[in-house]
């Protein structure tokens, strides 16, 4: 059995805790166990946090990462946010002395050191590479036949290419590849590498600009006539689900509808988890019409 | 006006201060300098596309030392650092890091989005952006988790250590000063 430190960041836990029931669910199915990682706070998130003070930043990640340290394990999560916080914060701390003594300056103070032992890896690249489309589609006992599934990556997963080293940003495949593993087809889309429109601290600050470039995801997507949108970040999880009922109450109208789920619910539809353990029944735009479609 | 007359007015404090702060955390960020203005940035990026924000024309302004248009225009808050703009230039400027050194100098001088400050405020008080509310709670309780997270909801000590760290950092004090200019 191999283990990962789990880190929760805010959204998973506060929001949608099904995501966090279904991605441990899904990996004990693969002897995957997480272990969750006691004490962390906010990330803290990249756009807000590192727009307003890098070194505060820097520093709270720092602690965050220190917590798996002494756990003796690699870190895993749900949330590109936290993905892009932790992974680049490690980065920058090994590779920047001035910096790292700074920062450990300020841990010294709580009584922690950043060692740089844990890495940060996020799930999708557990479900991609430590088991495999292959392995995940052995286990199918719901195949998604015929339900198309507009794949939506997250800003945060491979940029800044520089920082992340995981390739080329601009084409990837491996969602599209988890989706095809559970019977499932992706859908290609007008705009499909486009942010949700959340980040960089523009959803909490300037939500009309954000609900704009979600707008037009969805619309893109429903004429695509996709049945659900899978992401891997609960942040942009958060943007189109919540962001679809906000859209609709501005409008004054139930316009947009498309159900949203993290990928490790969509896998574990297929795989027999429970879609209320994975608490499908309480997103705000319901989730329903998939289920009805699946189970038909 | 002549061109001579233009390039006297350039001030490049704001130019050498945004390469020595971005420096601290970012690497080449001098290439700031050599910006072709191709628009390539600004031609790959979703929010220029809803707003006014073009991002070509921050990095001229770094260029030209205009700190004032620059971080005072709240333009700069509608960047969701997507880096689809940092992963395109062809003169290599890590743009996006350009933007967020920006941020954190209109922060430093009391400039931020009265949203933003709620936002900080929430990290300081519960150590979570986004705190737990009722609603969540029930849904954990439902699904089989535990009520609260196991994060600093659960421990007050880790809370503790958190305050104590934005304290220590200096950011506590940081948002305090900017939410006077918020409120002015
Ligand atoms: S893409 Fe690079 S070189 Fe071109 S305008 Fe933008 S910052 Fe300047
Ligand atoms: S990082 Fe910001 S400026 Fe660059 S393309 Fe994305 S939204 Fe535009």
């Amino acid at each position: 059995m191999s283990k990962y430190a789990y880190f929760l960041g805010c959204l998973t836990p506060n929001r949608y805790p099904g995501i966090e029931a279904a991605t441990i669910d899904l990996l004990r199915m693969f002897d995957i166990e997480l272990e969750y990682m006691k004490g962390t706070s906010c990330c803290p998130a990249p756009g807000v946090f590192g727009s307003f003070d890098l070194e505060t930043w820097l520093t709270v990640a720092a602690r965050n990462i220190t917590i798996a340290e002494e756990m003796g394990r690699d870190i895993t999560l749900t949330c590109n946010g936290c993905f892009a916080t932790l992974q680049e914060a490690d980065h920058i701390l090994k590779h920047n002395r001035d910096l790292l003594k700074t920062i450990n300056g300020h841990l010294s103070k709580i009584g922690r050191e950043y060692k740089g032992t844990s890495s940060v890896v996020h799930v999708i690249e557990i479900l991609y590479n430590d088991i495999g489309p292959e392995r995940i589609s052995d286990m199918v006992v719901q195949p998604l036949d015929g339900v198309k599934v507009a794949c939506h990556y997250g800003c945060h997963f491979l940029k800044p290419s520089s920082v992340r080293q995981r390739g080329n940003p601009e084409n990837p495949t491996i969602l599209e590849e988890l989706v095809e593993a559970v019977g499932a087809t992706p859908v290609d889309y007008r705009d499909k590498g486009m942010c949700c429109g959340a980040g960089g601290g523009v959803r909490a600050g300037k939500i009309d600009v954000a609900l704009e470039m979600t707008r037009k995801k969805i619309e893109a997507m429903n004429e695509a006539e996709a049945d659900c949108v899978t992401t891997p970040c609960v942040f942009c999880q958060f943007q189109f689900d919540m962001g679809q009922t906000e859209i609709n109450n501005k409008l004054g109208a139930d316009k947009y509808h498309l159900p949203v789920v993290f990928i490790t619910q969509l896998i574990g539809l297929a795989l027999g988890l429970s879609p209320r353990r994975m608490g499908l029944h309480r997103h705000r735009i319901p989730v329903k019409p998939l289920l009805d479609k699946i189970f038909a | 006006m002549s061109s001579s007359q233009l390039i006297k007015k350039f001030d490049t404090d704001f130019t050498n201060e945004v390469i020595e702060y971005g420096s601290k955390f970012f690497e080449d960020v001098e290439n700031v300098r050599s910006c072709i203005q191709c628009a390539t940035c600004t031609g790959s990026c979703p929010s220029g596309r809803e707003t006014a924000w073009r991002v070509r024309k921050l990095i001229r302004q770094v260029q030209l030392g205009l700190k004032n248009a620059a971080i005072k225009n709240d333009v700069i808050w509608d960047c969701t650092t997507c880096f689809s703009c940092q992963e395109r230039c062809p003169r290599l400027i890590p743009v996006t890091d350009v933007v967020r050194t920006v941020r954190n100098i209109a922060v430093r001088n009391g400039i931020m989005l009265p949203r933003h400050v709620q936002v900080a405020g929430l990290l300081i008080k519960y150590g979570h952006a986004v705190p737990i509310n009722d609603e969540t709670k029930a849904v954990r309780k439902e699904i089989g988790l535990s009520e609260l997270p196991p994060t600093v909801h659960s421990f007050p000590d880790a809370l503790g250590e958190v305050k104590k760290l934005l304290d220590g950092t200096g950011f506590t004090k940081l948002i305090e000063e900017a939410s006077k200019g918020v409120q002015k």
